[in-house]
């Protein structure tokens, strides 16, 4: 057993984990955390993507202890209070998920792939950018659509803060 | 249509849930106590089981209790069956081997379960599997259902001779000899439809949970229809009788098929609750998913059409080989018959039909029905031979279809299947609009001078949703009525719940069945909550399967609004002094027509439950309970065109446009339907280009992960094109049709005939991978 303590959703955590428990388990069973999702054995389906350290990564490709001492938002910290942030309202305002199980992947890997693309992004760069998230209802169509609605919004923002600053 | 009621395209009430982690899986469910399991499985294909030795995995740390087929049998748990009796022609009845949940004397697949290990934890559980020790003797094993009749090929059960299930057919072979007697041209083709596995997101889960003090069981489990897992645990595996189990399916993610079925894992994890004290979870990772989730497909057809010399279609003849594993699965028998060759006779006026399917057994995981269920089998025949028959005489493809279509309804095939409604011609005329098909030559001649072969292909699928009639099903073998209920009841202060039979596993039904009551009575859609998925809250209803959560769950919706309407107008008139034919439900209130005297909704509501001021004679309350039972199937039907460039020097397909124009009937939410089609889309396209699982021949699956197993992903799929028109099904108050399956049902076979008619070559297996592709270049040029 190794101690794990970590910054997550902007709590400090600890807990005692075995050293082959991965970041995911973690995360869902000790912290009760059950947005992040497993969906696979490889590391292919991207159902279980956090942010560790302000990156995208797939929560079962790290072990508990490599990841203590890091800052971890999952799906459940995205939002600001009651309000949704922009990649969450575009999912659901273009309907890009309907059983939700792939969703908490999705939109923690499209919040990562747009702050990474502040020029703005087209569908070839989603479409691609998405190689590590399987969705097995939308056919992605809505998945692609919500966003690129999310960059837009996001991108506007932007300018508006900066605007006014 | 209001901003929330039937046509609206509403935002999703559910997806809040979903998109901040709130969502509720089995995976996520805590019970007190609750602890892990691991099942160890088979890894042959073909063996007898000679020793089972368990001492080392019950000494190992955190173990609580290693149980066997042997102790599940004593305590008198039944076998697996398959709920749909089919006949063979000569009368005889299938032949169903025994299902063990565990099997004790012999495995017939790899993956088949042997043992529960139950531990503390999931990794202890998984350590112990590993320390059973299992001896086995190995046996020769056949995978491949054409092989697997031939003398001397290893029998899979006892009780299926030269391991055929059944040997059934349907139509008439006479008029169809009859027909190609005077045929002019005579089609033949073989036609491969290709096993799938069906790879929900969310994998199989099952969280038993006996309650001694009670003497009751609870199951959490990732059901399409939990009131018919727990009529099934009781009435034929002997779990529990019905009133001491409560089957609750919460968010499951994704089913496409392979979560109607009742499996071994639940049955054995409320078992294994029982046997040790404490509630017991076990959760599939992604290789158990691949080994044990029913796979579809898998059929070897041969077809031949007759067309007389004006290119009237006169008869079709079919045989199909259909292998259904290593054990009948709950509808496996259903899938390759009534769900597939009832729909042999495509959008087309065929005077002449006669199918032959045999059910065979392998020693490969059970196969049942996935999105679309015999559907897309039928229809890749017919549009298959269909564009051959075109390219065969020198016609388009198009009009050789409109030519044969069906234009006047209703229509009785000689297949069992009435068509209600449909406009198929406008279903064309749209996609080929869509798709500027008149303009393909132009976009030919300009992918070719990049290098590339642009081909384009259709196909004019029609489906059979809704399943059925119950008395129809009834005859045909099914072992369940096919129906479904539904409850309202309003409360005391007008919000309203509705409790239904059907089960949403992505479908939407939070939002849509919703719209449906605030398009009846004015009720926001924040006040409407819809409840399903938990036998203890709902009474007995049949799920979801089969495009039928609008065509029979709305139905029976619309039957207890219509009820709870009469009584409700029943009060506002007495309160209003007025006549009850007069009330009107306006704007939330119910008012009398023509006046502005009115009662509001929920000032009804609460009359009805005060009672201080009722019609004399009116019980308290406002509640009701329908029962909605089809008069007949529902039949969607559509047509899709695909546009492909390949790569000659590789092989590689891109789809470069996709078309759908689909009738479905009315609409309840346009963009809910939208996402129906975007997905069946994909999961069709993935079969026709990417999709395949493959057993060697010892019957190891070699595409046992998502390392080897090619899921669409967004790169591979195209934005597509769709649009509706609408005949609207007359068979159901709604006069909706379905559209979960059309996607899945209509694409292939438009995305074979697309490459196909690029390479120049007719002969194209699916998947179409770039090495297939480029195989099949290579072959028409020697």
């Amino acid at each position: 057993m190794s101690d794990v303590s970590l910054m997550v959703n902007g709590k400090r955590v600890s807990g005692a984990a075995e050293d082959r428990t991965l970041l995911v388990h973690f995360l869902r069973e000790n912290l009760g955390l059950t947005g992040t999702h497993v969906g696979c054995d490889t590391s292919q389906c991207g159902a279980c993507v956090v942010h560790v350290d302000g990156k995208a990564v797939k929560s079962c490709t790290m072990l508990a202890v490599q990841a203590s001492g890091s800052t971890v938002l999952t799906i459940e910290g995205l939002a600001n209070g009651a309000d949704l942030h922009p990649v969450q309202a575009a999912f659901k305002e273009h309907h890009g998920l309907q059983c939700g199980f792939c969703t908490p992947g999705m939109i923690m890997t499209a919040t990562d792939m747009i702050s990474r693309h502040p020029e703005g992004l087209d569908e070839a760069t989603v479409r691609a950018e998405l190689d590590g998230n399987i969705c097995r209802c939308t056919g992605y169509h809505n998945i692609v659509k919500a966003i690129l609605a999310a960059s837009k919004t996001m991108k506007g923002s932007k300018g508006k803060a900066k605007q006014a600053a | 249509m209001g901003i929330e009621g039937v046509g609206a395209r509403v935002a999703r009430k559910e997806d809040k849930r979903f998109i901040t982690g709130a969502g509720r899986y089995v995976d996520d469910m805590v019970v007190p106590g609750m602890k892990h399991a691991a099942f160890v499985r088979s890894p042959h294909a073909h063996a007898q089981i000679k020793k089972i030795d368990v001492k080392k995995a019950q000494g190992m740390p955190g173990v609580i209790g290693v149980l066997t087929g042997k102790e599940l049998k004593a305590d008198g748990i039944g076998n697996l069956i398959c709920g749909w009796m089919i006949h063979s022609k000569d009368g005889s009845p299938m032949k169903m081997g025994a299902w063990s949940p565990l099997a004790f004397d012999r495995v017939r697949y790899v993956g088949d379960a042997v043992v529960i290990v139950v531990a503390e934890t999931k990794g202890q559980a998984r350590d112990a599997a590993e320390a059973v020790e299992i001896t086995y003797k190995e046996l020769k094993a056949v995978v491949d259902a054409s092989k697997a009749m031939d003398k001397g090929a290893p029998q899979v059960h006892p009780e299926a001779d030269n391991n055929l299930i059944f040997d059934w057919d349907i139509g008439n072979a006479d008029d169809t000899a009859a027909a190609f007697n005077k045929a002019a041209h005579v089609v033949k083709m073989d036609i491969i439809n290709n096993r799938l596995v069906p790879n929900a997101m969310e994998p199989r889960a099952a969280l038993g949970h006996y309650d001694k003090a009670e003497d009751h069981y609870t199951c959490w489990t990732t059901s399409q229809n939990p009131h018919v897992a727990r009529l099934v645990m009781s009435a034929f595996y002997n779990v529990a009788p019905e009133n001491k189990l409560r089957v609750i399916a919460p968010d499951v993610g994704g089913g496409f098929g392979s979560k109607i079925y009742i499996y071994p894992e639940e049955i054995v994890c409320l078992w294994a609750s029982k046997k040790t004290g404490v509630p017991v979870k076990w959760v599939a990772d992604r290789t158990e998913s691949f080994l044990t989730d029913a796979h579809g497909r898998d059929h070897h057809t041969h077809a031949e059409m007759a067309f007389d010399k004006d290119h009237r279609i006169l008869g079709l003849k079919v045989e199909t080989q259909a292998n259904l594993g290593a054990y009948m699965s709950l509808f496996s028998s259903a899938t390759p018959t009534y769900l597939y060759a009832t729909l042999l006779s495509g959008q087309y006026n065929i005077p002449a039909i006669h199918a032959n399917v045999k059910a065979i057994y392998t020693n490969t995981a059970p196969v049942d029905a996935y999105r679309g269920a015999g559907r897309p089998e039928a229809t890749f025949v017919m549009e298959r031979m269909m564009e051959t028959a075109a390219r065969q005489f020198g016609v388009s493809p198009a009009e050789l279809r409109r030519k044969n279509f069906v234009t006047s309804f209703p229509h009785q095939t000689p297949v069992i299947m009435c068509y209600d409604a449909g406009d198929y011609a406008a279903s064309l005329d749209a996609a080929m609009k869509a798709s500027d098909y008149a303009g393909f030559a132009k976009r030919k001649a300009a992918a070719a001078k990049k290098g590339l072969l642009r081909g384009i292909g259709m196909s004019c699928y029609i489906e059979a949703c809704g399943i059925a009639p119950s008395a129809a099903v009834g005859s045909l073998g099914a072992g369940v009525g096919l129906w479904e209920s539904a409850e309202v009841r309003v409360n005391a202060v007008g919000t309203i719940e509705v409790l239904t039979g059907s089960h949403s596993h992505g479908q939407g039904h939070e939002t849509t069945f919703a719209q449906l009551v605030n398009e009846r009575f004015g009720v926001p859609l924040d006040s409407v909550s819809i409840v399903h998925g938990d036998t203890d809250k709902v009474q007995m209803g049949m799920g979801t399967y089969g495009s039928r959560s609008g065509a029979v769950g709305m139905s029976a919706i619309v039957k207890a609004l219509d009820k709870v309407e009469a009584k409700a107008k029943k009060i506002a008139a007495h309160l209003l002094e007025a006549d009850e034919g007069d009330i009107i439900i306006e704007n939330g209130a119910l008012k009398v027509a023509g006046t502005d005297k009115n009662v509001p909704w929920f000032q009804m509501a609460l009359a009805a439950y005060t009672a201080h001021n009722l019609p004399g004679g009116m019980e308290p309350g406002l509640k009701e309970t329908a029962f909605y039972d089809p008069s007949n199937f529902t039949f969607p039907a559509g047509c899709y065109i695909c546009e492909v460039e390949v790569d000659p020097e590789t092989g590689v397909t891109e789809i470069v446009q996709f078309v759908a124009a689909d009738d479905f009937g009315n609409i309840i939410n346009p963009m809910i339907v939208e996402g129906q089609v975007h997905g069946g889309l994909a999961q069709g396209i993935g079969q026709a280009l990417l999709e395949g699982a493959y057993y060697d021949n010892s019957g190891q699956l070699l595409t046992a992960s998502y390392m080897d197993y090619t899921m669409p992903r967004a790169g591979d799929l195209p934005s597509f094109k769709i649009s509706t028109s609408n005949t609207p099904c007359p068979g159901n108050p709604l006069g909706i049709k379905g559209c979960g399956e059309a996607g899945a049902i209509g694409s292939p076979p438009a995305v074979i005939n697309a490459i196909t008619d690029a390479i120049g070559s007719n002969d194209l297996a699916m998947p179409a991978s770039p090495s297939t592709v480029w195989a099949a270049i290579r072959a028409t040029k020697h």
